[in-house]
């Protein structure tokens, strides 16, 4: 893979791809032989936004990896909160690290920051805009449990401002999914979004119900509807309760239907579909750890 | 005021930009910066008749001649325009504008949460698409009302 900067899954290509879930399934399978590889690595963390999670994830990944994380810490305490631009800010980190994962509220900051360094960055989110290591981790979990072939996956809930279903559907684009979007029509996939996977020379199906189109489903792809999109919180409930599932629901669904999350969950899944082999969503979380490994390894020079 | 009256008034350095699209001469005064509090000699002529497109709008300006982004923002709005440079009354140079494959600063991204938008060292930049322009760093894309977003900070 040559790529200097990881900022939005658009720019990884099915090989790209293949090799990072490939690196992060060796890593997952045997961490013990990566404990050492990267002794001397210091990633920076830049985390304009809390992220405890996401953040998490990377300091266990790069502390697997024998290196060590700095971190700006919160922007209430550091020099962003006098003002500092954040091209000020990625100029005088760069050359505290061997690489920075960047959080950041603005659309495109990411890009915008990568264009000040030299060191490797690594966008960890960029406002609704991309969230790429969300991306592989999802594909990561999809190609384990359902594998790329033949793939035909569900995505529903918030098509609209949910950033992990627009990252993710342009890489399940590159690899040829049949992909249907279920969600109300007020959350409907954006227009640049529609556009892209069209020029991309997409599969994909809109749909304001699951029920038609999930006896076909290989993977069942769920997020949050959020209250604060809609103006009152009658027609929320409403509306949110049509995109909810449990056990009962996917009685009309194939037995090896992978459902996945990106979690936190707060209603979406009943609990009642954790105990059943459709439930992958923890396991989709814990994966996190090897693919931003594999991630890690490839900005830092793995091939050497 | 027809073409041929308009001609008459040359201007002796500066730029003459012809073939706008009727009723486009304000955006591009916009996109030159130009406003009443500027100290350029501006000359615009509005709806006047064109053989080639029915009626046109033309700009002239003393003493000024356009950036590279400006004429790439210009070739969005007025994609027929024709930019005569004038020196001593002569035109010197004369071409059409070209529709360029990204435009970079003039305009601003119409999304506010964009980066380009906060305070930061970096100008704003637009992939040009068959059918509008589309931010480099937020991917919000700008369909009808380019104008709109002409930078008029
Ligand atoms: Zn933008």
């Amino acid at each position: 893979m040559r790529h200097d900067h990881i900022i939005s899954a658009k720019q990884l290509s099915r090989a790209d791809i293949e090799e990072v879930l490939d690196r992060a399934a060796e890593m997952d399978a045997d961490p013990e032989t990566f404990a050492d590889r990267h002794g001397n690595a210091l990633l920076g963390l830049l985390f304009f936004e809390p992220s405890t999670r996401t953040k998490m994830s990377f300091t266990a990944a790069v502390k697997r990896l024998g290196g060590d994380v700095v971190d700006l810490g919160t922007v209430e305490s550091s020099s962003v909160k006098k003002g500092e631009s954040l091209a000020d800010t990625v100029r005088v980190v760069e050359g505290y690290a061997d690489a920075l994962v960047l959080r950041h509220p603005s659309e495109g900051s990411a890009q915008m920051a990568s264009e000040f360094v030299d060191v490797p960055l690594i966008n960890a989110g960029d406002g609704a805009g991309q969230h790429p290591t969300q991306t592989l981790l999802d594909l990561y979990t999809i190609r384990e449990s359902a594998g790329f072939d033949d793939l035909t996956i569900g995505i529903m809930g918030d098509l609209k401002y949910g950033r992990t279903v627009h990252s993710l559907a342009h890489a399940l684009t590159t690899v040829d999914a049949d992909q249907h979007f279920v969600s109300p029509e007020s959350l409907q996939l954006p227009r640049n979004v529609r556009y892209d996977l069209h020029e991309e020379g997409a599969s994909i199906r809109e749909h304001t119900e699951l029920e038609p189109v999930l006896p076909e489903l290989d993977v069942l792809y769920v997020t949050r509807i959020q209250a604060e999109r809609f103006p009152d919180e009658s027609e929320y409930r409403a509306v949110a309760g049509e995109y909810q599932i449990d056990a009962e629901t996917l009685e009309a669904a194939r037995d090896d239907l992978t459902v996945m999350h990106p979690l936190p969950r707060v209603d979406e899944i009943a609990h009642d579909i954790d105990e059943t082999d459709h439930a992958h969503y923890f396991q989709q979380a814990h994966s996190g750890v090897p693919v931003r490994m594999a991630l890690l390894d490839l900005v830092l020079g793995g091939d050497r | 005021m027809s073409d041929r009256e308009l001609r008459v008034s040359k201007i002796r350095n500066g730029t003459v930009i012809d073939h706008i699209s009727a009723g486009q001469a304000l955006n591009v005064l916009a996109i030159l910066g130009i406003d009443a509090g500027s100290g350029e000699t501006v000359s615009v002529g509005m709806r006047v008749p064109s053989d080639r497109l029915g009626s046109k709008d033309i700009v002239k300006v003393e003493g000024r001649e356009l950036s590279q982004d400006e004429v790439d923002v210009l070739s969005l709005i007025a994609p027929a325009a024709t930019i005569n440079i004038v020196r001593e009354f002569d035109v010197v140079e004369k071409h059409r504008v070209e529709r360029p494959s990204e435009v970079v600063g003039v305009l601003s991204c119409p999304n506010p949460h964009c980066v380009t938008t906060e305070d930061e060292p970096v100008e704003s930049r637009f992939d040009v698409l068959d059918d509008g322009i589309r931010c480099s760093y937020c991917d919000t894309i700008v369909r009808d009302g380019i104008a709109e977003q002409i930078d008029v900070a």
